[in-house]
Protein backbone atom coordinates (compact mmCIF):
# COMPACT_ATOMS: atom_id res chain seq x y z
CA UNK A 1 0.00 0.00 0.00
CA UNK A 2 1.26 3.68 -0.65
CA UNK A 3 2.45 5.14 2.38
CA UNK A 4 0.41 7.88 3.88
CA UNK A 5 2.97 10.94 4.19
CA UNK A 6 0.74 12.87 6.28
CA UNK A 7 0.55 10.08 9.15
CA UNK A 8 3.01 9.99 11.97
CA UNK A 9 5.08 6.43 11.36
CA UNK A 10 2.86 4.78 8.72
CA UNK A 11 3.97 1.73 10.25
CA UNK A 12 0.66 -0.08 11.98
CA UNK A 13 2.45 -1.66 14.87
CA UNK A 14 4.62 1.91 15.42
CA UNK A 15 1.44 4.02 15.80
CA UNK A 16 -0.54 1.62 17.99
CA UNK A 17 2.80 1.36 20.29
CA UNK A 18 3.24 4.94 20.22
CA UNK A 19 -0.41 5.96 21.18
CA UNK A 20 -0.49 3.01 23.94
CA UNK A 21 3.14 4.50 25.21
CA UNK A 22 2.57 7.99 25.54
CA UNK A 23 -1.36 7.74 26.42
CA UNK A 24 0.53 6.08 29.56
CA UNK A 25 2.76 8.85 30.25
CA UNK A 26 0.88 11.48 29.63
CA UNK A 27 -1.84 9.57 32.29
CA UNK A 28 0.89 9.44 34.96
CA UNK A 29 2.05 12.88 34.68
CA UNK A 30 -1.67 14.45 34.53
CA UNK A 31 -1.95 12.33 38.32
CA UNK A 32 1.64 13.37 39.41
CA UNK A 33 0.76 17.21 38.60
CA UNK A 34 -2.69 16.35 40.20
CA UNK A 35 -0.84 15.36 43.21
CA UNK A 36 1.31 17.79 44.06
CA UNK A 37 -1.58 20.37 43.74
CA UNK A 38 -3.98 18.68 46.28
CA UNK A 39 -0.16 17.63 48.37
CA UNK A 40 0.30 21.68 48.19
CA UNK A 41 -3.03 23.17 48.30
CA UNK A 42 -3.94 26.36 48.35
CA UNK A 43 -0.81 26.44 45.60
CA UNK A 44 0.92 29.69 45.32
CA UNK A 45 2.73 30.30 42.84
CA UNK A 46 5.93 30.39 44.26
CA UNK A 47 5.92 26.74 44.99
CA UNK A 48 4.64 26.51 41.73
CA UNK A 49 7.15 27.94 40.23
CA UNK A 50 9.96 26.35 42.18
CA UNK A 51 8.24 22.59 41.15
CA UNK A 52 8.90 23.88 37.10
CA UNK A 53 12.12 25.31 38.05
CA UNK A 54 13.60 21.49 38.55
CA UNK A 55 15.21 20.52 35.76
CA UNK A 56 13.91 17.08 36.16
CA UNK A 57 10.36 18.73 36.17
CA UNK A 58 11.42 20.31 32.53
CA UNK A 59 12.83 17.04 31.19
CA UNK A 60 9.63 15.41 31.95
CA UNK A 61 7.58 18.02 30.64
CA UNK A 62 9.24 18.59 27.47
CA UNK A 63 8.66 14.72 27.21
CA UNK A 64 5.08 14.79 27.80
CA UNK A 65 4.83 17.75 25.26
CA UNK A 66 6.10 15.52 22.97
CA UNK A 67 3.79 12.95 23.68
CA UNK A 68 0.56 14.79 23.53
CA UNK A 69 1.83 16.10 20.27
CA UNK A 70 2.56 12.18 18.51
CA UNK A 71 -0.35 11.05 20.60
CA UNK A 72 -2.85 13.68 19.26
CA UNK A 73 -1.38 13.64 16.07
CA UNK A 74 -1.77 9.74 15.09
CA UNK A 75 -5.41 10.16 17.21
CA UNK A 76 -6.21 13.24 15.05
CA UNK A 77 -5.10 11.12 11.12
CA UNK A 78 -7.31 8.16 12.30
CA UNK A 79 -10.22 10.17 12.96
CA UNK A 80 -9.97 12.30 9.68
CA UNK A 81 -9.34 8.89 7.78
CA UNK A 82 -12.37 7.35 8.73
CA UNK A 83 -15.01 10.14 8.56
CA UNK A 84 -13.81 12.95 5.98
CA UNK A 85 -14.01 11.56 2.82
CA UNK A 86 -13.01 14.62 0.58
CA UNK A 87 -9.49 13.97 0.11
CA UNK A 88 -8.81 17.75 -0.25
CA UNK A 89 -11.19 18.72 2.95
CA UNK A 90 -8.86 15.83 4.18
CA UNK A 91 -5.51 16.91 3.62
CA UNK A 92 -6.04 20.30 4.52
CA UNK A 93 -7.84 19.24 8.34
CA UNK A 94 -4.77 16.95 8.75
CA UNK A 95 -2.03 19.96 7.52
CA UNK A 96 -4.20 22.51 9.94
CA UNK A 97 -3.21 19.96 13.08
CA UNK A 98 -0.05 19.29 12.58
CA UNK A 99 0.51 22.93 12.03
CA UNK A 100 -1.36 23.49 15.28
CA UNK A 101 0.37 20.95 17.38
CA UNK A 102 4.06 22.42 16.58
CA UNK A 103 2.87 26.02 17.10
CA UNK A 104 1.79 24.58 20.68
CA UNK A 105 4.92 22.37 20.89
CA UNK A 106 7.04 25.41 20.73
CA UNK A 107 4.82 27.09 22.46
CA UNK A 108 5.42 25.02 25.48
CA UNK A 109 8.74 24.50 25.21
CA UNK A 110 9.12 28.46 25.59
CA UNK A 111 7.37 28.40 28.82
CA UNK A 112 8.74 25.62 30.50
CA UNK A 113 12.48 26.27 29.44
CA UNK A 114 11.79 30.25 30.01
CA UNK A 115 11.18 29.49 34.28
CA UNK B 1 -43.48 -17.99 22.47
CA UNK B 2 -45.55 -20.60 20.79
CA UNK B 3 -45.72 -20.25 16.79
CA UNK B 4 -48.87 -21.50 16.91
CA UNK B 5 -51.73 -19.13 14.96
CA UNK B 6 -48.73 -16.21 15.85
CA UNK B 7 -49.15 -14.27 13.37
CA UNK B 8 -45.84 -11.79 12.30
CA UNK B 9 -45.31 -8.84 10.33
CA UNK B 10 -42.36 -9.22 8.08
CA UNK B 11 -40.63 -6.07 6.96
CA UNK B 12 -38.06 -6.45 4.29
CA UNK B 13 -36.16 -3.63 2.48
CA UNK B 14 -36.48 -4.35 -1.40
CA UNK B 15 -34.53 -3.36 -3.67
CA UNK B 16 -34.03 -3.98 -7.67
CA UNK B 17 -31.12 -1.77 -8.89
CA UNK B 18 -32.60 -1.68 -12.34
CA UNK B 19 -36.05 -0.02 -10.99
CA UNK B 20 -35.44 1.87 -7.42
CA UNK B 21 -33.32 4.09 -6.70
CA UNK B 22 -33.12 3.34 -2.80
CA UNK B 23 -34.41 -0.17 -0.84
CA UNK B 24 -38.18 0.57 0.55
CA UNK B 25 -40.03 -1.53 3.22
CA UNK B 26 -42.56 -4.13 1.88
CA UNK B 27 -44.31 -6.22 4.39
CA UNK B 28 -45.41 -9.60 4.79
CA UNK B 29 -48.23 -11.01 7.08
CA UNK B 30 -47.53 -14.77 7.80
CA UNK B 31 -48.86 -17.33 10.12
CA UNK B 32 -46.22 -18.60 11.76
CA UNK B 33 -48.00 -22.11 11.94
CA UNK B 34 -47.82 -22.22 8.51
CA UNK B 35 -44.12 -22.71 8.16
CA UNK B 36 -42.34 -25.61 7.31
CA UNK B 37 -40.15 -25.05 10.05
CA UNK B 38 -39.36 -22.97 13.28
CA UNK B 39 -36.72 -20.15 11.97
CA UNK B 40 -36.92 -16.96 10.52
CA UNK B 41 -35.44 -18.50 6.80
CA UNK B 42 -38.59 -21.33 6.98
CA UNK B 43 -41.20 -17.76 6.89
CA UNK B 44 -38.79 -16.61 4.06
CA UNK B 45 -39.87 -19.49 2.18
CA UNK B 46 -43.00 -19.09 2.53
CA UNK B 47 -43.65 -15.98 1.74
CA UNK B 48 -41.64 -16.78 -1.94
CA UNK B 49 -43.75 -19.57 -2.08
CA UNK B 50 -47.52 -17.99 -1.02
CA UNK B 51 -47.13 -14.44 -0.83
CA UNK B 52 -44.33 -12.80 -3.10
CA UNK B 53 -42.34 -15.28 -5.70
CA UNK B 54 -40.10 -12.23 -6.59
CA UNK B 55 -38.76 -11.88 -3.06
CA UNK B 56 -35.03 -12.68 -3.64
CA UNK B 57 -32.66 -14.56 -0.84
CA UNK B 58 -29.60 -16.52 -0.77
CA UNK B 59 -30.18 -20.01 1.34
CA UNK B 60 -28.21 -23.19 0.92
CA UNK B 61 -27.89 -25.56 4.44
CA UNK B 62 -30.49 -24.82 6.43
CA UNK B 63 -28.48 -25.26 9.46
CA UNK B 64 -25.94 -22.69 10.28
CA UNK B 65 -23.26 -24.08 7.70
CA UNK B 66 -23.05 -22.70 4.08
CA UNK B 67 -23.14 -18.75 5.71
CA UNK B 68 -25.24 -17.87 2.63
CA UNK B 69 -28.23 -16.18 4.64
CA UNK B 70 -26.51 -13.74 6.67
CA UNK B 71 -28.61 -10.14 7.08
CA UNK B 72 -29.64 -7.73 9.35
CA UNK B 73 -32.22 -8.87 11.78
CA UNK B 74 -34.17 -6.29 13.50
CA UNK B 75 -30.75 -4.13 13.66
CA UNK B 76 -28.67 -7.19 14.23
CA UNK B 77 -26.40 -9.05 11.93
CA UNK B 78 -27.51 -12.86 11.74
CA UNK B 79 -28.04 -16.01 10.01
CA UNK B 80 -31.87 -16.57 9.64
CA UNK B 81 -32.23 -20.06 9.40
CA UNK B 82 -30.50 -20.63 12.81
CA UNK B 83 -32.36 -17.74 14.28
CA UNK B 84 -35.87 -19.40 15.42
CA UNK B 85 -39.17 -17.83 14.96
CA UNK B 86 -39.70 -17.77 18.87
CA UNK B 87 -36.90 -15.36 19.58
CA UNK B 88 -38.34 -12.49 17.79
CA UNK B 89 -40.95 -10.28 18.30
CA UNK B 90 -44.20 -9.97 16.15
CA UNK B 91 -42.61 -7.37 14.11
CA UNK B 92 -39.65 -7.86 12.38
CA UNK B 93 -37.44 -6.05 10.01
CA UNK B 94 -35.20 -7.50 7.70
CA UNK B 95 -32.45 -5.33 5.64
CA UNK B 96 -29.99 -6.80 3.27
CA UNK B 97 -25.93 -6.68 5.19
CA UNK B 98 -25.54 -3.43 6.08
CA UNK B 99 -22.55 -1.64 3.93
CA UNK B 100 -22.36 -4.31 1.25
CA UNK B 101 -23.51 -3.45 -2.14
CA UNK B 102 -27.25 -4.88 -2.36
CA UNK B 103 -27.80 -7.43 -5.92
CA UNK B 104 -31.27 -7.57 -5.14
CA UNK B 105 -33.31 -7.53 -2.10
CA UNK B 106 -32.02 -9.38 0.69
CA UNK B 107 -28.65 -10.40 -1.84
CA UNK B 108 -25.62 -9.07 -1.49
CA UNK B 109 -22.26 -8.21 -3.52
CA UNK B 110 -19.55 -10.27 -1.71
CA UNK B 111 -16.99 -9.65 -4.17
CA UNK B 112 -14.96 -7.30 -1.67
CA UNK B 113 -15.51 -9.49 1.12
CA UNK B 114 -13.85 -12.11 -0.84
CA UNK B 115 -11.14 -10.82 -2.29
CA UNK B 116 -10.22 -9.55 1.42
CA UNK B 117 -10.36 -13.15 2.37
CA UNK B 118 -8.39 -13.52 -0.74
CA UNK B 119 -5.71 -11.38 1.10
CA UNK B 120 -5.32 -14.06 3.93
CA UNK B 121 -3.58 -16.50 1.97
CA UNK B 122 -6.09 -18.86 3.69
CA UNK B 123 -4.13 -22.13 2.79
CA UNK B 124 -1.24 -23.65 4.45
CA UNK B 125 2.44 -22.20 3.61
CA UNK B 126 5.64 -24.28 4.23
CA UNK B 127 9.20 -24.05 3.33
CA UNK B 128 10.10 -27.10 4.87
CA UNK B 129 10.60 -30.33 2.86
CA UNK B 130 7.58 -32.00 2.07
CA UNK B 131 6.68 -34.82 4.43
CA UNK B 132 5.97 -38.43 2.83
CA UNK B 133 2.64 -38.11 3.51
CA UNK B 134 1.54 -35.60 5.30
CA UNK B 135 2.31 -32.75 8.40
CA UNK B 136 1.13 -34.39 11.82
CA UNK B 137 0.20 -32.49 14.52
CA UNK B 138 -0.48 -32.68 17.81
CA UNK B 139 -3.41 -32.65 19.85
CA UNK B 140 -2.30 -29.48 21.76
CA UNK B 141 -1.19 -28.22 18.52
CA UNK B 142 -4.84 -28.50 16.64
CA UNK B 143 -6.29 -27.36 19.46
CA UNK B 144 -5.13 -24.04 19.11
CA UNK B 145 -7.44 -23.94 15.87
CA UNK B 146 -10.03 -23.98 17.89
CA UNK B 147 -12.35 -20.88 17.76
CA UNK B 148 -10.69 -19.77 14.54
CA UNK B 149 -11.29 -22.82 12.31
CA UNK B 150 -15.20 -22.84 12.65
CA UNK B 151 -15.98 -19.62 10.50
CA UNK B 152 -18.33 -19.80 7.72
CA UNK B 153 -17.80 -16.96 6.07
CA UNK B 154 -21.03 -15.88 6.55
CA UNK B 155 -20.02 -11.67 6.40
CA UNK B 156 -22.29 -10.91 9.83
CA UNK B 157 -19.19 -10.10 11.24
CA UNK B 158 -17.52 -7.54 8.64
CA UNK B 159 -20.60 -5.84 7.67
CA UNK B 160 -21.18 -4.85 11.86
CA UNK B 161 -17.86 -3.59 11.54
CA UNK B 162 -17.97 0.58 11.93
CA UNK B 163 -13.93 0.00 11.16
CA UNK B 164 -15.10 -1.52 7.74
CA UNK B 165 -17.90 0.76 6.94
CA UNK B 166 -15.57 3.52 6.83
CA UNK B 167 -12.41 1.73 5.04
CA UNK B 168 -13.88 -1.13 3.51
CA UNK B 169 -11.07 -0.72 0.88
CA UNK B 170 -8.32 -0.38 3.16
CA UNK B 171 -9.20 -2.07 6.38
CA UNK B 172 -9.52 -6.36 6.15
CA UNK B 173 -11.78 -6.52 8.45
CA UNK B 174 -12.87 -9.23 11.46
CA UNK B 175 -13.99 -12.14 8.86
CA UNK B 176 -10.49 -11.77 7.04
CA UNK B 177 -8.65 -11.27 10.13
CA UNK B 178 -9.59 -13.85 11.82
CA UNK B 179 -8.45 -16.14 8.64
CA UNK B 180 -5.24 -14.57 9.03
CA UNK B 181 -4.99 -15.50 12.73
CA UNK B 182 -6.41 -18.88 12.17
CA UNK B 183 -3.25 -20.08 9.70
CA UNK B 184 -0.84 -18.15 12.03
CA UNK B 185 -2.09 -20.51 14.57
CA UNK B 186 -1.63 -23.47 12.45
CA UNK B 187 2.09 -25.61 13.70
CA UNK B 188 2.11 -26.69 9.84
CA UNK B 189 2.61 -23.32 8.64
CA UNK B 190 6.10 -21.55 9.02
CA UNK B 191 5.05 -17.96 7.26
CA UNK B 192 4.71 -16.37 10.28
CA UNK B 193 6.57 -13.66 9.29
CA UNK B 194 5.47 -13.21 5.27
CA UNK B 195 1.77 -13.17 6.81
CA UNK B 196 2.62 -10.50 9.47
CA UNK B 197 4.77 -8.44 7.25
CA UNK B 198 1.38 -8.11 4.50
CA UNK B 199 -0.10 -6.28 7.47
CA UNK B 200 2.18 -3.88 8.49
CA UNK B 201 0.41 -0.90 7.29
CA UNK B 202 -2.04 1.48 9.14
CA UNK B 203 -4.75 0.04 7.81
CA UNK B 204 -5.16 -3.83 6.90
CA UNK B 205 -5.27 -4.62 10.31
CA UNK B 206 -4.48 -1.50 12.75
CA UNK B 207 -8.09 -0.07 11.55
CA UNK B 208 -9.77 -2.33 14.28
CA UNK B 209 -10.81 -0.42 17.20
CA UNK B 210 -11.80 -3.07 19.61
CA UNK B 211 -15.49 -2.23 19.42
CA UNK B 212 -16.29 -5.77 19.34
CA UNK B 213 -18.97 -5.60 16.94
CA UNK B 214 -17.84 -8.84 15.53
CA UNK B 215 -18.12 -11.16 18.42
CA UNK B 216 -21.42 -9.60 19.45
CA UNK B 217 -22.80 -10.43 16.31
CA UNK B 218 -21.14 -14.07 15.01
CA UNK B 219 -23.35 -16.80 14.71
CA UNK B 220 -20.80 -19.41 15.33
CA UNK B 221 -19.99 -17.94 18.63
CA UNK B 222 -16.11 -17.23 17.61
CA UNK B 223 -14.77 -13.97 18.68
CA UNK B 224 -12.26 -12.19 15.70
CA UNK B 225 -11.92 -9.33 18.08
CA UNK B 226 -9.78 -11.44 19.91
CA UNK B 227 -8.24 -12.92 16.81
CA UNK B 228 -7.49 -9.65 16.04
CA UNK B 229 -5.66 -8.86 19.21
CA UNK B 230 -3.48 -12.12 19.10
CA UNK B 231 -2.46 -10.91 15.68
CA UNK B 232 -1.39 -7.80 17.00
CA UNK B 233 0.37 -9.41 20.10
CA UNK B 234 2.48 -11.11 17.46
CA UNK B 235 3.24 -8.00 15.32
CA UNK B 236 4.32 -6.68 18.86
CA UNK B 237 6.39 -9.92 19.30
CA UNK B 238 7.98 -9.85 15.94
CA UNK B 239 9.32 -5.98 15.84
CA UNK B 240 10.16 -5.37 19.26
S1 LIG C 1 -13.42 -5.36 17.19
FE1 LIG C 1 -12.36 -4.60 15.41
S2 LIG C 1 -12.97 -5.92 13.75
FE2 LIG C 1 -14.42 -6.27 15.43
S3 LIG C 1 -16.13 -4.89 14.96
FE3 LIG C 1 -14.71 -3.82 16.25
S4 LIG C 1 -13.34 -2.66 14.93
FE4 LIG C 1 -14.40 -4.23 13.73
S1 LIG D 1 -16.25 -14.88 12.07
FE1 LIG D 1 -18.35 -15.47 12.46
S2 LIG D 1 -19.57 -13.75 11.69
FE2 LIG D 1 -17.56 -13.55 10.82
S3 LIG D 1 -17.70 -14.51 8.82
FE3 LIG D 1 -16.92 -16.04 10.29
S4 LIG D 1 -18.71 -17.12 11.00
FE4 LIG D 1 -19.44 -15.24 10.02
S1 LIG E 1 -28.70 -21.43 4.86
FE1 LIG E 1 -26.66 -22.07 5.20
S2 LIG E 1 -26.07 -20.81 6.86
FE2 LIG E 1 -28.16 -20.35 6.68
Amino acid sequence: MVRNILALTGSGVRDWLIQRVTALLILAYVITLVTYVVQHAPLTYAAWHQFFACHVVKIVTTLILLSVVWHAWIGMWTVFTDYIKPRMLRRVLTVSVIIYLFYNLVWGLDLVWSI
Amino acid sequence: MSNTGRIIHITVYRFDPDQDSKPYPATYEVDASHCRGVMLLDALEYIKSHLDETLSFRRSCNEGVCGSDGMNINGKNGLACITPLASLPDKVTLRSLPSFPIIRDLIVDMTRFYKQYERADPYLQNTGDAPAKERLQSPEERSKLDGLYECILCACCTSACPSYWWNPDKFMGPAALLWVARFLADSRDNYENERLEALQDAFSLYRCRSVMNCADVCPKGLNPAKAIADVRHRMLDEST
